[in-house]
């Protein structure tokens, strides 16, 4: 599978970034994490904006950085296209020549992307004649995602594209950056701290704090790691799961999602058969029974699972993380007591009850 | 009605002319560095750019007589190189006049340069353009009021000289002698007539470029906020 290497190791007055990554060269990669966390000085290097005297960045055997060897290629030479949190749109031209403007600069034999169909896709005829001081935020952005898909780039980095717009427009433009894999085949690394974002968008996931790298790899399973907790909100720990629709209770306006573990029923989806969605299983909505509830219970989705590993036991905590695994991984907060009554173990089999499934179009915070 | 000479005004529609074009062209790329540089020399040439707003005119105007004589540092290897002598010549002026006004086009298009910062460059490097292409296809054309403004001060500030004009070039007629000379040479010998037309000239002149410049300006279709 085509790689993405990238070490960096860069000393700011206030601030330290050290990057050893490799990540997949397709599809969306979110670089989450706090302000201040590197993010953008992470992309920055990427694209040669910054300059790691020790670093390295190959891109599918493409060295682009390689200071053991003197190879550093300046951002105007880097096949990338780079869309900053402004849209930073040229104000001297109008829309049609910024969408041309590095399509031109690109090699005659290296474009492969036409401007009608960047038009299409992002729904830009309307706006080609006008001048960009007369646009709205979002359609400025689109434009400058369009700019940059132009130059035909093997790598696109996002650097918080929609952190600038109102909840309206970012929902406009995020469906826009979800089809941009599957039209346009290239690489994305996005940056955010929006973990919403992360649940629309991304495949894989790069966590950073404080300059060094605390999770790398598929979405599904850096959202299992139990160290999590100390990473992201509590209010997002959970597993993750990609599914399917399976088929459409319509007596009980349920929809059955899919999963490599099994089923899951939620409220009744507006989605096709087949569909894909991502859904969301917080730890706190996790429940564990140790054995077939003997009563009836409210709760749709009881799963049998094993348990894998139990999070570190803190007497000055009242709760403790469980991963658990039915099919896919799957975290649950329980109380230290419950942990104690159950005498739970790794290996056991137990039933995870859930009592809320989180589907990530949904707006999660 | 009396006998005008035009020659002056002629002259010094030259020369504030030749000077401008000269100064955008060292001017530019002082003010980018000084713009984007982070060398502690910065605020050094910063300074050094400024000095001739603050001298006397006759003080520039000694040392550059110095500078372009047939000794100085400016004057001795022209002198070798081309066999000419600088001072009291228009290739004189137009040298003294670049560094007179030198403060009035750099520090417009310095400012332009500082407003614009490095994010519209950023935006075009990563669309492929190289430095010199960004400067030209983005930098410049963004910075169009900086380059009206100095444009406008460094003409107006070289048709107004006359201190160090007189302290340079002298007052010899089709060469160095511009049109704040000949109106001082009217006044000293009370031709009132002559001095007014040409005074009125200047006035009227200046009136029209400074207002053909602003109404240019307002409807310049570039807003960079």
């Amino acid at each position: 599978m085509s790689q993405l290497i990238a070490n960096f190791n860069v000393t700011f007055p206030s601030f330290h970034l050290k990057v050893n990554a490799t990540l997949p060269a397709q599809g969306i990669t979110a670089v989450f994490g706090p302000s201040g966390c590197g993010k953008t000085t992470l992309l920055r290097c990427l694209a040669g904006l910054e300059r790691s005297p020790t670093g390295t960045m190959i891109l599918e055997n493409e060295v682009w950085q390689d200071e053991t060897q003197g190879i550093f290629l300046p951002l105007s030479r880097r096949p990338v296209g780079y869309v900053f949190q402004e849209p930073r749109l040229f104000p001297h031209l109008n829309i049609r020549s910024n969408l041309l403007y590095g399509w031109k600069r690109t090699p005659a034999e290296a474009r492969k992307i036409s401007l009608d169909h960047v038009v299409q896709i992002l729904d830009l005829e309307p706006l080609l004649h006008r001048y960009p001081s007369r646009l709205s935020g979002g359609e400025q952005q689109r434009i400058a995602i369009g700019r940059a898909l132009l130059t035909s780039p093997r790598l696109l980095l996002m650097d918080e594209p929609l952190s600038s717009l109102d909840m309206q427009r970012k929902q406009e433009i995020l469906p826009f950056i979800q089809r941009l894999d599957t039209e346009f085949h290239i690489p994305v690394i996005y940056v955010t701290h929006v973990l919403h974002e992360v649940m629309q968008l991304a495949q894989t996931l790069l966590l950073l704090k404080g300059g060094t790298v605390t999770g790398i790899g598929p979405l599904e399973k850096v959202f299992s790691q139990l160290n999590l907790r100390q990473l992201i909100p509590e209010s997002h720990l959970g597993a993750v799961i990609d599914t399917h629709v399976a088929e459409h209770d319509k007596e009980y306006g349920l929809t059955k999602l899919q999963f490599a573990g099994g089923q899951l029923s939620v409220p009744h989806q507006d989605r096709s058969i087949g569909e894909f969605v991502r859904v969301q299983i917080l730890a706190k909505d996790v429940s564990i029974v140790s054995s077939q509830p003997a009563f009836q219970s409210s709760v749709l989705n009881v799963l049998e699972a094993t348990i894998v590993e139990i999070g570190p036991v803190d007497s000055g905590q009242s709760f403790v993380d469980i991963k658990l695994d039915m099919g896919v991984p799957l975290l649950a907060t329980i109380t230290r007591k419950s942990l104690t009554t159950l005498k739970l173990h790794p290996g056991q089999r137990v039933y995870a009850q859930i009592k809320t499934v989180a589907l990530s179009h949904e707006a999660l915070d | 009605m009396f006998d005008l000479d035009l020659g002056p005004l002629w002259l010094t529609l030259q020369l504030a002319g030749i000077t401008v074009l000269v100064l955008l062209l060292v001017g530019t790329p002082i003010a980018w560095w000084l713009a984007f540089t982070s060398s502690r020399f910065r605020t050094v040439i910063e300074a050094v750019v400024a000095l001739p707003i603050v001298l006397p005119p006759t003080v520039l105007g000694f040392y550059l007589l110095i500078a372009l004589g047939p000794n100085g540092p400016i004057g001795g290897p022209w002198k070798e190189v081309t066999g000419a002598a600088l001072s009291f010549t228009f290739t004189g002026l137009v040298i003294a006049s670049t560094f007179y006004s030198l403060p009035f086009v750099v520090q417009p298009l310095h400012g332009a340069f500082e407003t614009l910062g490095r994010k519209p460059l950023e935006a075009a490097w990563a669309l492929g353009a190289s430095k010199l292409d960004t400067f030209f296809t983005v930098a410049s054309p963004m910075a169009i009021r900086g380059y009206l403004t100095a444009i406008v001060l460094g003409f107006a500030h070289t048709l107004g000289e006359f201190g160090v004009v007189l302290m340079v070039g002298g007052n010899i007629p089709g060469h160095t002698k511009v049109l704040s000379i000949a109106i001082y040479d009217h006044v000293e010998v009370l031709e009132y007539a002559q001095a007014h037309t040409l005074s009125v000239g200047l006035l009227v002149f200046s009136f029209l470029i400074l207002l053909f410049v602003y109404s240019l300006n307002r409807r310049l279709p570039i807003h960079v906020s």
